[in-house]
């Protein structure tokens, strides 16, 4: 008679579907297709070519089955790779925004002109792959700040685009970067210039909406030397009965001095209790610290999605640079996670740090892969890992995979690792004090990702906690 | 059972009868009877193994133990129909033989949630962190401890001494009804003995009870308990004054144990 037993979750609580015309091209990839999102773009031919390039690699490439995650095969051919609200909004003021795109964001909790006014973050919304809103473009073109959607960026800032575009993933990187680097149909790209502290959280709120549109976001983000961007990426995404990929990439640029912090909240999706729907997230992120001094930090909160298989990771070029990794994964009913970083040192005395913490509920199999490599000129780098993981009852699993690569005897490494099963006498112990088993449970687990959580802006971490609330409710009885 | 006039005025809070219960399939309380009044301090004493933790868990509701017979009223209501948490918000306390560590939660954060989960019970308005630990501070005091413990993970990395002393702190910031302390004593240096013996005396009330479940003798030399019970495999064998505890300490447990059950 334990106590602690998985249960069911409640229903996704995002899960509506807007109804709005979207612009759709019929299923199926080819290099037509390709030709017609970039004539739909209005791109430039380097563009095109870049795409096409990308996806004759991609046609050679298999997809990856290394992780520890199972799913049946993905059809590319049933996949729409292009979904465009028809009634493009212009982005000058949001009265011009369809109505109905507002109440959607309003049901998520996002209220944009709240944002505006009270908490100064500028949104750059992006809404079944093409941007309605963004907001606050001039403060930040005051400061010289670019904050635009990428085709937007394409057409209007093509040398930056140019110069740095797959230079921290090539198009050919993966299966699923060249796949995006073929289709990307939108996403969001910021340049913040020599010595500039970017005033505002920037901020993208990612959904999919039309059925059966795979969601091919591109991100690019540059640092200029001296300067420092605090970006903000969450998602959520409404029910679906089919599985939905989301193959985004999100390139960040440090130079010289400069400090990017990246942090996600992911909530796609799940699937249902019986491992039904949910997204397919297959996501390439890395920043690349090219100049001496640099700083990128990653946070993540991934507690949605059906499968997640993502591995932020940061290449320290630069002398004295740094890269930081701080992870909540939690996989509740049968999602799957398999997710980490790669932390490449290439420059002296680069430091990187890596807090991972996983918790697996319900039949959820969480899994931390992780790799550090230390190249030979790197003299001086240090790493610290933390790896903890964190079960709720006794069908669900928690694996460990730390890679380390080390090539310069100066290295200093440290690994710690735990995992601990949410006891029922630590769960007592909160109730006897008058918490219910909900509360304690939230409690505990929040007690558990504290690390990660203080690494957040504060508005998203209070978000973070209250969300992971939300995916772990049933899972104690 | 023998004791001063005054318990007489007491009302009824706790009531045990017959209680019989098992751990993994195994009957540790067999029959335990025992009414306390509010007003009242009650020590329970025993061998290793005779059920006092048991009992004690019982009463809190652990979900590890099974009741197979009897009953416990609570302040005339049916306490074994209550979960954990709806007993501890009714002023059930039960202060850990084993405080659990909760990382990353501070023990002000955890005591005001407890706090603010009781008031909300009550019918009362929660408070906020600001109130909540003006509120805190003579509660401290009564412990000996400063501010900084109120920032430390809740028991995590803390002494053995520091958890019972924290069990303590909770108990004088929750001010329950009924207060069931297992082995706070045991693991306590001297001066925090003393300290925690001196603070469940100040908490003492007319309309509060305490239930203390001890291995040893010292405690009660701080500790004026009104009745002394011993528990022998699983029943309460005798009770009397505070003499009987210092019998108990000279002459050990030996003499009053129940002869063996025969099959």
């Amino acid at each position: 008679m334990t106590s602690i037993e998985a249960q069911v979750l409640q229903p996704y609580k995002y899960g509506f579907v807007t109804d709005i015309d979207s612009d759709v091209v019929p299923p199926g990839l080819s290099e037509d297709v390709i030709r017609l999102i970039s004539t739909k773009k209005g791109e430039p031919a380097w563009m095109l070519e870049w795409r096409l390039k990308a996806y004759r690699n991609w046609l050679k490439m298999a997809e990856p089955h290394w992780s520890n995650v199972k799913y049946g095969p993905i059809d590319y051919q049933a996949i729409s790779y292009y979904a465009a609200p028809k009634q493009r909004p212009a982005l000058e003021s949001l009265e011009q925004v369809d109505p109905k795109l507002l109440e959607t964001f309003e049901k998520l909790g996002i209220p944009i002109e709240e944002r505006k006014r009270l908490a100064g973050v500028a949104v750059d919304a992006v809404f079944d792959s093409v941007s309605v809103a963004t907001t606050f473009r001039e403060t930040l073109a005051k400061q010289g700040i670019i904050f635009c959607a990428i085709s937007e960026a394409i057409r209007e800032h093509p040398e930056l685009v140019q110069q740095y575009l797959g230079s921290v993933v090539p198009h050919n990187d993966n299966f699923f970067a060249a796949l995006n680097s073929a289709v990307f149909t939108d996403g969001s790209f910021a340049y913040i210039p020599k010595g500039v502290r970017c005033p505002l959280e920037l901020s993208t709120y990612f959904r999919i909406n039309a059925s059966s549109t795979g969601q091919f976001e591109r991100t690019l983000i540059i640092a200029d030397a001296g300067s420092y961007v605090s970006y903000l990426e969450g998602c959520s995404a409404p029910v679906r009965d089919e599985n939905q990929l989301h193959a985004a990439v999100v390139e960040l640029v440090a130079l010289d001095a400069a400090t990017i912090k990246y942090s996600t909240i992911q909530n796609w999706y799940p699937g249902d209790e019986a491992g039904r729907g949910g997204i397919y997230n297959f996501v390439t992120k890395r920043g690349a610290c090219r100049g001496k001094n640099s700083k990128i930090s990653w946070t993540q909160v991934e507690t949605g999605s059906a499968i997640t298989w993502k591995y932020p990771g940061c290449i320290l070029q630069g002398d004295n640079s740094i890269g930081e990794f701080y992870s909540v994964a939690v996989t509740n009913q049968r999602q799957q996670a398999d997710t980490g970083t790669k932390m490449i040192h290439m420059g002296k005395n680069t430091r990187s740090t890596i807090v991972s913490k996983g918790i697996s509920a319900g039949h959820g199999q969480n899994t931390y892969r992780g790799l550090v490599k230390i190249l030979k000129g790197a003299e001086h780098a240090r790493n610290y890992s933390q790896c903890d993981s964190m079960l709720i009852g006794d069908q669900c699993g928690a694996h460990t995979f730390p890679y380390i690569d080390v090539r310069n005897s100066t290295a200093i490494m440290e690994h710690e690792a735990s995992t601990s099963k949410i006891g029922e006498d630590q769960i007592f112990y909160a109730k006897q004090r008058g918490l219910s088993a909900e509360d304690a449970v939230s409690m505990i687990v929040n007690g558990f990702c504290k690390e990660v959580f203080k690494e957040l802006p504060m508005e998203f971490a209070v978000e973070a906690q209250r969300l992971l609330g939300i995916s772990l409710e049933g899972s104690v009885g | 059972m023998t004791g001063k006039g005054k318990r007489e005025t007491g009302n009824m809070l706790l009531q045990i009868q017959n209680l019989h219960a098992t751990v993994e399939g195994r009957e540790v309380l067999r029959g335990v009877d025992l009414v306390v009044r509010t007003g009242e301090v009650h020590a329970i004493m025993g061998p290793n193994g005779s059920g006092k933790s048991t009992l004690a868990q019982v009463l809190g509701g652990h979900p590890a133990y099974t009741v197979t017979v009897g009953s416990v009223l609570y302040e005339g209501k049916d306490l074994l129909a209550l979960k954990p948490e709806e007993r501890a918000r009714e002023g059930v306390f039960l202060a850990f033989q084993y405080p659990v560590a909760i990382r990353g939660i501070t023990n002000a954060y955890f005591l005001r949630s407890a706090v603010n989960a009781i008031r909300k019970h009550r019918g009362e308005e929660e408070l906020g962190p600001v109130e909540f630990m003006d509120a805190l501070e003579e509660k401290l005091k009564l412990i000996g401890w400063d501010d900084s413990y109120l920032n430390r993970p809740v028991n995590d990395g803390f002494s053995g001494g520091e958890k019972k002393r924290n069990e303590i702190l909770q108990l004088a910031v929750l001010e329950p009804k009924l207060a069931i302390l297992d082995e706070t004593d045991s693991g306590l240096d001297i001066d925090a003995l003393k300290t925690v013996a001196q603070t469940v005396e100040k908490l003492r009330r007319p309309d509060n009870a305490t239930v203390l479940v001890t291995h040893y003798y010292r405690i009660l030399t701080h500790i004026q308990p009104d009745v002394v019970h011993v528990l022998s495999a699983g029943r309460i064998v005798k009770s009397g004054g505070k003499e009987l505890a210092l019998e108990l300490e000279e002459r050990g447990y030996d003499w009053i144990r129940e002869p063996a059950t025969v099959a």
